[in-house]
């Protein structure tokens, strides 16, 4: 299952790749491959933007934009006109689990 | 089985803090819970203490594996853990999943990194490698654990059901193992979560729908609100089980990537099903009914993101940029709507 077509805003720059492998490694979504030892990427739309990837690059060459991906946090974050967040965090709202 | 039977205190200092012992069992007392977190808030307070346990009979060369303090995620770790002697670390992240507390960023760096230190694990094993499962990957930066406490974090398997398989591969990942997986039965078991917010505000739409079709006049007439009211309040509850059931459940057959526009799309199938059993009341009502309601279902349906393992941020914000007037502009017009046809029975028009 793939989610919106264009919308993830990953990027990885291979000039600043190693090709250590790491992203293919903690990726869930199979996002990244090894071609010529320099990850690349395969298919931008299974990108969810979980931000594991970008975290873990010791060498900065790969960024995305984070966060929540969830409609009521968003929403939350719209209404309070703070930054996405479900509430779970100290006074255990509804949401994961 | 008292400490002094682990093999751990050998050499160097005693551990810092008690390590629990637990086993990779799940009793009918866990599978009952795990039944309750999937159906209500229980989940919230479905914890086990942070710091070191051991599984089996572990000594000082045995894996160290990382879990949250969330009952369920440590339950899966203990039964992948079944036949093996090993250390689990488990983090303090607040009672939640693996997953969204890396997300959150409380399954993160700095409190393994505090977890490592006070269970003083560098004195309960020798080597220096913890296993996390890899969906703790958004919060934790394995070269920045490294440096602040010179362990060396492997991501494991995304499901604890793999270790066993990732270990006789010689500690390496299929691409199987690496990839979150949502099928049927994963679906499946969230959507009672999805039911549950959508119902409890039911009521008070069940309220308002009821007071403005028995509003006359004369007052409020039961027997209007009643026959005018019941077809919406039904409609309603189809759009909740449209939303939160069957798009869910049917996500990946349901056609177009957008959850909003599967959600409404699920929503018309419905509604037209429905109506086909609920004898019209003109073309003002059927207008109202097949304007508000599908809608009603693909706003239920897009909340399922915040639960799916495929869905981004930027996603989410370009459907909530278009959806949200779409719902707001939807649902004013069916309320003028409902209007004109009380003044048209009032005789008002």
């Amino acid at each position: 299952m793939k989610y919106l077509a264009d919308v993830t805003t990953i990027s990885l720059d291979a000039g600043k790749c190693v090709g250590c492998g790491l992203c293919v490694d903690v990726c869930p979504r199979g996002v990244f491959e090894l071609r010529d030892k320099k990850a690349a990427i395969i298919d931008r739309d299974l990108c969810m933007e979980c931000g594991a990837c970008a975290l873990n690059c010791e060498f900065g060459a790969l960024t995305v934009e984070s966060g929540v991906g969830c409609a009521a946090a968003i929403i939350n974050g719209m209404i309070t006109g703070g930054a996405p967040s479900c509430g779970c965090d100290d006074d255990g709202g509804s949401c994961c689990g | 089985m008292g400490l002094d039977k682990l093999n751990i205190i050998s050499v160097g200092k005693p551990p810092a803090a008690p390590i629990r012992k637990t086993t990779s069992e799940w009793t009918r007392c866990d599978r009952w819970g795990h039944v309750k977190c999937r159906l209500t808030a229980f989940r919230l307070k479905y914890t086990v203490e942070p710091g070191l346990y051991s599984i089996g009979n572990p000594d000082r060369n045995a894996d160290v594996f990382a879990s949250a303090n969330y009952k369920l995620s440590f339950d899966h770790l203990r039964r992948g853990l079944s036949g093996m002697n090993a250390w689990i670390l488990v983090l303090d992240t607040k009672g939640i999943n693996v997953w969204c507390a890396a997300g959150k960023g409380t399954f993160g760096t700095e409190e393994l990194v505090k977890r490592i230190k006070e269970a003083g694990l560098d004195n309960v094993v020798e080597h220096r490698r913890i296993i996390l499962p890899q969906l703790a990957g958004p919060g934790v930066n394995a070269k920045a654990v490294l440096k602040a406490c010179g362990f060396r974090v492997a991501f494991g398997p995304v499901s604890a059901s793999d270790i066993s398989a990732y270990m006789s591969a010689g500690y390496e990942k299929s691409a199987a193992m690496r990839t979150v997986k949502f099928a049927l039965m994963d679906r499946l078991v969230l959507t009672p979560m999805e039911i549950n917010p959508a119902m409890s505000k039911f009521p008070i739409f069940a309220v308002i729908v009821l007071l403005i079709f028995g509003l006359n006049p004369s007052g409020i007439i039961f027997r209007d609100a009643w026959h005018g009211g019941m077809p919406f309040v039904l409609l309603g509850l189809i759009a909740v089980f449209s939303g939160a059931f069957l798009t869910p459940v049917l996500l990946p057959f349901v056609p177009f990537r957008s959850f909003a526009i599967k959600g409404w799309l699920m929503g018309v199938l419905t509604v037209f099903l429905s109506l086909q059993l609920i004898p019209g009341e003109g073309i003002l009502i059927r207008t109202v009914e097949y304007l508000f309601f599908p809608l009603l279902s693909s706003y239920i349906a897009l909340q399922f993101t915040g639960s799916t393992a495929f869905t981004g941020m930027s996603g989410v914000k370009k459907e909530l940029k278009i959806g949200i007037p779409v719902y707001i502009i939807s649902a004013v017009l069916s309320f003028l709507l409902l209007i004109v046809y009380k003044l048209k029975t009032w005789e008002v028009l």
